[in-house]
């Protein structure tokens, strides 16, 4: 046993202090967003109370008044489907773009691969205006469709990337066994390259899935009918009345949706990050 | 008829010719290797010949069909890959099954044939296990299976040994070899390893530089190199060549031995200044440098221990060495063999 | 040696090898995803420019064209030029307090200590979260009456009520407070880069660096540093990418007030071309993110190429 200096117990709290102090600077938002869920009207707007435990018991009132009286549940439903529709458009897509850079182009697949992947960074805070024109021609404007549309523009080129890297890593010989045994290329690429890439197929589904609900901008801008809304609008912007914040069914609202997204990105975190580091961290 | 033929295949990748022009003729039955150093194009040759790359320009006819549009299904070509690229996902007996599934047999015929490759192969027990369940000498033979079971033409191989460890290595390519003459199936087998070349191939290409040096059965390769390279390239010390008089002479560390050990008077003489000495249990390396000679070339000689023991070969000491007339080789100023000058 | 006669080559049906050939399967492959952005992000972009370059409102769409007079408005506009500076002032503080935030708590999480796994899942959550659900909690916190943040310091008797902040309504605190929301937002970004950046960094090294008597700040600053610039790099032009052009923070926040006091590039192309459907001027100010945003982009990138190890 290590013998315990002053030095040390100096060390060691400071170590574990710094880590409270990481911790809770992380975590107090969202401790507020919970406990302001269950918090009473009363006891939220009044300043003499302390705001960091209930004063009062706590309520369901708010969660209450979320899935009754308001669209909380068609923003949800409205998120649901865009989820499922995007995914599989950018699934469909990505799939066979990815790998078709991955195997069957040399360096000209190295460059337009890259190219792709920098369509992510373009700015929707630039794109927002003529795309709103283009949704306008097509009459989908305040439609939730026009985000069906729209998300894939950045679904892809992102899931595109996390693919090749995903299918580099892939030996090529399986598919050359099968090509030799007697499969097409496509049956090649249908046969052993899709099963074989299920985890990484499953990696673009969650992340398809959470960058179609966080996204904002295309929302904001696209929609504006309430009963429209993906719930990360919805949430953020219809549970206002005039100029009174619902604080409480904000808070609440917002604590159902940010549930499955941190739930998805801690399991999924390490190949995040293998996906986009994929060249840098060799 | 030949199994194989190839004409003049040239390979290039963008300006860099891989494969320069290799004419072959593979008969039936043959063990052919092409054997040569890692990146001398006998892998792009080999993956030509499957249907993997396609070449630049040349000719290349199996089972006596022009196949140089046909892709690697069409050409009646089994390949078995370095990592032996059994599908992880299959069971051995789906692995085995597959090729035959791709060419739509009827379900009856390949259940029969597969019984009949794992049978051959003795792996039966093994149809129900995935891949990842089996040793490396058991994949072998699953991948082995799985080529036979489509009955093709020729074989080709990609140094199938080269990720296994020394141990192994020997058992496989014994069962390897085995396996080929029982079933008289045509092999192409690639290795950059001479052990295994020259204890497998009935007949050897040395490869380099795109080219082949030269075709020949172990002995030949062995005994009768066509240059220098083929010489220094077989053979473990490699050949002792010296240059001489614009060409150089070449004999074989074996037949590099002391002068006593001569016994009758057709030899060459030369004076061995021993500098060091390996002895490796069943036989003793001895390096040093030879008067009237480069001193900077390093001249290498196999002694077997027990007729020359520690005390009479001294490092520093100068030894009469001599070398048989009939061992000692000639090269020209172009490194091709000649004949006495 | 045999001469071996030339067969005829089995006809070959084309269509049946179709599925074979590699530059056609190739491209087939490609095209849908080329074919959707070129769509709906090439020619959107192709469309935003011809915008900036003409005098198209949603009111009067016209196509005319104005050459650079919508550039010189915005530029002579102080508006623009205070959101501009907004802008930069913007980025830059979120990225250095989210570096700064994340070298500490990587060099924090890379030892392990009991617990470490939670503590790694709950400094995950202000990135992983949705920007808008997390810039409401933060809105909350920050409200005119019932911040929490207030109450703890009127509590602790740092301020009283009179004089209690305006997070919000206050011209310099409103940008320090979304300064520190989009840090905040970006630190564990940061910390997981930074993690994945000096594991990366082969134990030998260190190793050797400790023999060769390096202490904790030298081999951190002389060795792990230059090693994981590449790595940082990317991450910063993710960060920056993505800040510099961002509108949620400000529009939930402070609505780009008090007076344009937090205005941001992003937000003031909405107000202009979509709230207030002057099209023309506010794909001139979106564009101007671009020339920024290339500079960034080819330096650092080119930066990475040059430390490539």
């Amino acid at each position: 046993m290590a013998r315990m200096t002053a030095k040390t117990v100096a060390q060691e709290t400071s170590f574990y202090a710094a880590v409270v102090f990481f911790f809770v600077l992380a975590a107090f938002p969202f401790y507020w967003m919970l406990i302001t869920s269950f918090k009473t009207n009363g006891d939220l707007y009044n300043v003499t109370h302390i705001p960091f435990w209930f004063n009062d018991p706590p309520t369901l009132e708010h969660f209450q008044y979320l899935f009754e009286k308001t669209l909380f549940t068609t923003w949800l439903l409205n998120s649901l489907i865009i989820g499922v529709v995007v995914t599989i458009i950018t699934l469909l897509t990505a799939l066979p773009a990815a790998y078709s850079l991955a195997r069957m182009t040399g360096r000209n697949g190295e460059a337009l691969g890259i190219g792709i992947f920098l369509t992510y960074l373009v700015p929707p805070t630039l794109l927002f205006l003529p795309l709103s024109r283009v949704i306008a021609m097509l009459g989908l404007q305040n439609s939730m469709w026009s985000l069906v549309l729209v998300y894939p523009t950045f679904t892809i080129p992102f899931c595109t990337w996390l693919l090749m890297g995903f299918f580099k890593s892939m030996p090529r010989e399986i598919e050359e066994a099968a090509i030799v045994d007697g499969c097409s290329l496509f049956g090649a690429f249908i046969k052993m390259a899709i099963p074989l890439s299920v985890p990484g197929i499953l990696t673009v589904v969650i992340f398809t899935f959470t960058l179609t609900l966080q996204e904002f901008v295309y929302a904001l801008t696209f929609v504006s009918a309430s009963a429209q809304k993906p719930i990360t609008l919805g949430v953020a912007t219809d549970l206002i009345r005039g100029d009174v914040f619902y604080w409480g069914e904000i808070m609440a609202g917002a604590l159902i949706a940010s549930i499955p997204v941190a739930i998805a990105y801690n399991l999924f975190l390490d190949r995040f990050i293998s996906g986009i580091t994929g060249g840098a961290v060799k | 008829m030949a199994a194989v033929v190839t004409r003049d295949i040239v390979k290039k990748f963008g300006e860099v010719p891989a494969v320069n022009g290799i004419s072959m003729t593979v008969p039936d039955g043959e063990f052919m290797v092409l054997l040569g150093p890692s990146g001398c194009g006998k892998t792009t040759y080999l993956r030509i010949i499957c249907g993997l790359e396609q070449q630049t320009s040349g000719d290349l006819l199996i089972g006596g069909n022009v196949v140089n549009e046909l892709p690697p299904r069409a050409r009646g070509v089994a390949m078995m890959f370095q990592s032996y690229g059994l599908y992880p996902h299959y069971s051995v007996r789906n692995n085995i099954a597959f090729p035959l599934k791709t060419q739509r047999v009827p379900r009856e015929e390949i259940a029969k044939k597969v019984e009949w490759a794992s049978q051959l192969l003795g792996i039966k027990r093994l149809l129900e296990r995935k891949p990842r369940e089996l040793s490396g000498g058991e994949r072998q033979r699953v991948a082995l299976a799985r080529a036979l079971v489509r009955e093709p033409t020729a074989l080709l191989l990609d140094e199938p040994l080269s990720n296994l460890d020394a141990k192994l290595r020997a058992s496989a390519r014994l069962e390897i070899k085995a396996f080929q003459q029982r079933v008289g199936l045509t092999t192409i087998y690639v290795t950059h390893d001479q052990v295994e070349a020259m204890g497998m191939g009935d007949r050897i290409a040395v490869i380099d530089g795109g080219r082949v040096r030269q075709v020949g059965t172990p002995t030949e390769i062995y005994d009768d190199p066509a240059d220098r390279f083929v010489a220094t390239f077989v053979g473990t010390p490699p050949m002792n060549i010296l240059d001489q008089n614009g060409g150089a002479i070449g004999f074989r560390p074996e037949n590099f031995l002391p002068k006593d050990m001569m016994d009758d008077q057709n030899f060459a003489e030369f004076s061995f200044r021993v500098d060091r000495s390996e002895y490796l249990g069943s036989e003793r390396i001895v390096y040093g440098v030879v008067e009237g000679f480069d001193q900077k070339q390093i001249v290498t000689a196999k002694l077997p221990p027990a007729h020359v023991d520690e005390a009479s070969i001294r490092p520093g000491e100068w030894h009469p060495f001599a070398v048989r007339n009939a061992a000692m080789r000639y090269f020209d100023k172009d490194g091709n063999r000649t004949s006495r000058h | 040696m045999v001469a071996i006669a030339d067969s005829v080559p089995k006809p070959v049906s084309r269509f049946r090898f179709i599925l074979d050939r590699r530059d056609v399967l190739g491209a087939l492959f490609v095209a849908p995803a080329i074919l959707y952005v070129l769509l709906l992000v090439g020619v959107p972009f192709l469309m935003a420019v011809y915008y900036s370059l003409s005098a198209y409102t949603i009111y009067d769409p016209s196509w005319s064209f104005v050459g650079l007079s919508n550039f010189a408005d915005i530029l002579e506009d102080p508006t623009f030029q205070r959101t501009l500076w907004n802008t930069f002032i913007f980025t830059f503080g979120s990225q250095l307090l989210g570096l700064v935030l994340g070298k500490f708590g990587a060099l924090l999480l890379l030892r392990p200590f009991p617990g470490r796994k939670l503590v790694r899942a709950v400094i995950i959550l202000p990135w992983a979260v949705p920007v808008a659900l997390a810039t409401v909690a933060w809105q909350w916190m920050f409200d005119s009456l019932y911040s929490v943040i207030n109450w703890t310091m009127i509590a602790l008797g740092l301020i009283d009520r009179a004089n209690a902040p305006n997070w919000l309504g206050n011209p310099d605190l409103a940008m320090l407070s979304i300064i520190v929301v989009n840090g905040w937002r970006f630190f564990p970004f940061a910390i997981v880069i930074f993690l994945a950046g000096i594991t990366a960094v082969p134990q030998d090294v260190i190793d050797a660096a400790t023999v060769d008597g390096a202490g904790f700040w030298r081999r951190n600053y002389q060795i792990i540093l230059p090693m994981i610039l590449p790595i940082m790099t990317i991450g910063l032009v993710f960060g920056i990418v993505f800040t510099f052009t961002d509108l949620s923070i400000v529009f939930l926040m402070t609505n780009g007030g008090p007076v344009g006091a937090t205005s941001v590039l992003g937000f003031a192309g909405f107000q202009t071309g979509i709230v207030s459907g002057d099209v023309s001027h506010g794909a001139a100010i979106s564009l101007f993110m671009l020339p920024v945003l290339l500079v960034i982009v080819v330096v650092m990138l080119r930066f990475i190429r040059r430390r490539e190890i």
